[in-house]
């Protein structure tokens, strides 16, 4: 697992006075947490598989302030995002892309009033207008057939109204798509978002993730496919606390795309 | 002393429309408790008017619900289009005359008409509500904040409109004019046989009672308004058109922060991609503790919330369990708006400190910290209520004015501040996912 992928940072292309297509935000949790972690590479071996030309910002890389300003926090959320578009701007960063639904949502919307204007993308929005350029190919590989169902994070969602990308990108893999009885705007939260996260729930009969991996139980699929970090956490353990006889693998859609073009 | 009924119909008339202006005053002034709302409603204003027309109006959310939404849609439908029979009812107490728009013969047989089927399919719907609330119980009619008096609102509601409706089809039926004009009598001709060996002067006499209950029972009802959570009816239509039309994942960022930030980061030596305004000096709070540091459309949310609960029953923290409920959110914000505003009454107009507050006395911080933002109660209400944003700015006050959020969420802020993630890593390390 240790060969390293070819990642460039914004600092490398900047002492080559070069720009990238675009920006590839990693997030904290892509960066540091073990299992985000592969996520982060997943996708990046899909950019790498296409030549797409990205770069990150690494150490310059700093909290998108979401779970600051969902707890309450706006001075630390303005902190944060004030020196994060300092970065972006000092480097003329036009477009990002980002594995995790908070920061998309909080870059995407919360950045523009405080001077950080970007073209923002979920990876997923992302994969699939590669797709539509004709520049990536999805294959169905070994999910072809599979029954696979999608949990929704509400980040993308909801918030953002963006239902459909990542379900294309299933619908690519050539996997039957089994949709949860609340789905899509009716989609039941992970348990994760507004700093939850971070901190143990207050007193009630079940844990939110237990309740939405049920549903993900109902539709009897092995795969759940989602597009966020927390929600894959979220949903990880509940799996694991649930199962007795069936496994059921929580997957970022990346890495079912990478798993099935064997990258 | 032919006179007499018109005069009493009169004082009546205007006694009732003066005190629900009165109380419309009222709500408008507390409405305005609320701080000031940067929004500019002429940019959009076409799509405001459609979102209007659309949720409001067309109730398009409402059928998110099938069942529930289809009857409130006849009920609805029923109200409105019965109403309009009100005119005549007013111009005949006014001015003494009976059926005043009867002379349009045929068309006039129509509306009354359609006025009886819609009585009718109106007591079918709001009959089922009852037995939804009373012997189905669903369950999102219950929850503590559901007792006493907004349970007991809710039925009254249902039993209004059914006794309104009755009387509207007993009033056409006694009517043995128009009995016998034979057209329009739809639902009240199958009625009238039962009323057949009355003499003409009691029968007339019943007339007149029926006729009487109904307009003053609409009149009452009209004032109960205020009362209720039936303001519904008149508030969803403002509610909808000044709904905020971001997307649903933006929240504000405040003004005032961004201003002392840029400060910072000057002094600090880094240079703040925006300038600093001078107009914004000192805020006295971040965040809401009361209502009046809530917004007015927050607060015009919380008087026009129909107490349906369908927030509450997609909310995850209330679906597993968890104290949080955000129609209780809405209904402790009117509660206490509601509150403050007899304070103001009161005390000739200033209001004077009760020691009370929307944060603890009404709304529990257990509540405020199991909110996850997942915009589900929002997504959900049918008349694009925001109870989310009311969190929000509970917990900004509760960080930034009391510093006083979970020990854990404490510790998630202060890696950020250090090290610039949530969890406590070093930020030199950030690529080395890739080793
Ligand atoms: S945003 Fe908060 S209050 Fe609304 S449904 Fe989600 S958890 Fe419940
Ligand atoms: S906030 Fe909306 S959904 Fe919730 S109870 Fe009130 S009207 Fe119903």
């Amino acid at each position: 697992m240790s060969d390293k992928l070819k990642v460039n940072t914004m600092s490398d292309y900047f002492a080559e006075g070069k720009t990238p297509e675009v920006l590839f935000w990693v997030g904290c949790a892509g960066s540091f947490d073990d299992r985000a972690k592969k996520i982060t590479k997943a996708f990046v071996k899909i950019l790498n598989s296409i030549n797409v030309d990205f770069a990150v910002l690494g150490q310059e890389e700093s909290c998108s302030g979401d779970p600051a300003k969902r707890a309450g926090n706006e001075f630390l959320f303005q902190m944060q995002a004030i020196s994060n578009i300092e970065v972006l701007n000092s480097y003329d960063v036009k477009t990002i892309v980002t594995t995790c639904p908070h920061c998309f949502n909080t870059i995407r919307n919360e950045y523009p009033s405080l001077g950080g204007n970007y073209k923002v993308y979920h990876h997923t929005q992302f994969l699939k207008k590669l797709l539509n350029d004709g520049r990536l190919k999805i294959k169905g590989g070994s999910y072809k057939g599979k029954r696979i169902t999608y949990h929704d994070p509400c980040y993308l969602g909801r918030a953002n109204n963006e239902y459909e990308a990542p379900r294309e990108l299933i619908a690519k893999l050539e996997a039957e798509l089994i949709e949860m009885k609340r789905c899509k705007s009716n989609g039941l939260c992970c348990g994760a978002g507004g700093a939850q996260m971070f901190k143990d729930a207050e007193k009630g009969n079940k844990e939110v993730n237990i309740e939405r991996t049920e549903d993900v139980k109902e539709t009897n699929t092995e795969v759940v496919a989602t597009g966020c970090p927390f929600c894959n956490t979220m949903l990880t353990d509940g799996a694991k606390t649930i199962e007795e006889e069936r496994k059921i693998s929580v997957m970022d859609i990346s890495e079912l795309i990478a798993k099935a073009q064997d990258l | 002393m032919s006179f007499l009924p018109n005069i009493i119909f009169f004082i009546v008339l205007t006694t009732s429309i003066g005190y629900f202006i009165s109380n419309v005053i009222k709500l408008r002034r507390n409405i305005n408790l609320g701080i000031d709302l940067d929004i500019d409603v002429s940019k959009d204003s076409k799509k405001r008017w459609a979102n209007m027309a659309k949720i409001a109006l067309g109730q398009s959310k409402m059928v998110r619900r099938p069942i529930s939404g289809a009857l409130h849609v006849i009920v609805y439908i029923g109200f409105i289009i019965i109403n309009i029979e009100l005119l005549e009812i007013v111009i005949d107490g006014l001015f003494g005359t009976h059926r005043i728009f009867s002379f349009m013969g045929g068309f006039y047989g129509f509306l009354i008409g359609t006025f009886e089927i819609f009585a009718i399919l109106v007591l079918v719907s709001v009959s089922i509500f009852w037995i939804r609330r009373n012997i189905i119980k669903l369950k999102r009619f219950y929850e503590d904040s559901m007792k006493g008096w907004p349970k007991l609102d809710a039925d009254l509601i249902l039993y209004f409109e059914i006794i309104l409706m009755s009387l509207f089809l007993l009033m056409n039926t006694t009517d043995a004019s128009f009995q016998q004009m034979n057209t329009g009598n739809i639902v009240s001709g199958y009625i009238y046989p039962f009323f057949e060996n009355y003499s003409a002067n009691t029968l007339h006499l019943l007339e007149r009672s029926f006729w009487w209950m109904h307009i003053v029972g609409i009149l009452i009802f009209l004032n109960y308004l205020y009362f209720s959570k039936h303001l519904h009816i008149l508030l969803a239509f403002p509610n909808t058109f000044y709904a905020s039309l971001e997307e649903k994942g933006k929240m504000s960022n405040l003004k005032s922060v961004t201003n002392e930030v840029n400060l910072m980061l000057n002094e600090m030596g880094s240079n703040p991609t925006e300038t600093i305004d001078d107009n914004i000096n000192e805020v006295a709070k971040f965040g809401a503790s009361d209502v009046s540091d809530l917004n007015w459309l927050q607060l015009l949310n919380s008087y026009s919330c129909t107490e349906c609960g369908r927030c509450t029953s997609v909310c995850p923290a209330n679906i597993t369990g968890k104290k949080l409920s955000p129609r209780k959110i809405m209904m402790m914000t009117r509660d206490r708006l509601e509150e403050v505003g007899k304070n103001i009454d009161s005390n000739k107009g200033v209001l004077v400190d009760d020691g009370k507050k929307l944060i603890d006395d009404y709304i529990t911080r257990e509540e405020i910290w199991a909110c996850t933002s997942c915009n589900a109660c929002v997504e959900e209400c049918p008349i694009s209520i925001d109870p989310m944003s009311i969190i929000l700015e509970m917990r900004r006050y509760l960080v930034m004015e009391e510093a006083s959020a979970p020990s854990e969420l404490n510790n998630m802020m202060s890696n950020i501040e250090n090290n610039g993630a949530p969890w406590p890593y070093n930020q030199m390390d950030r690529l080395n996912w890739n080793d």
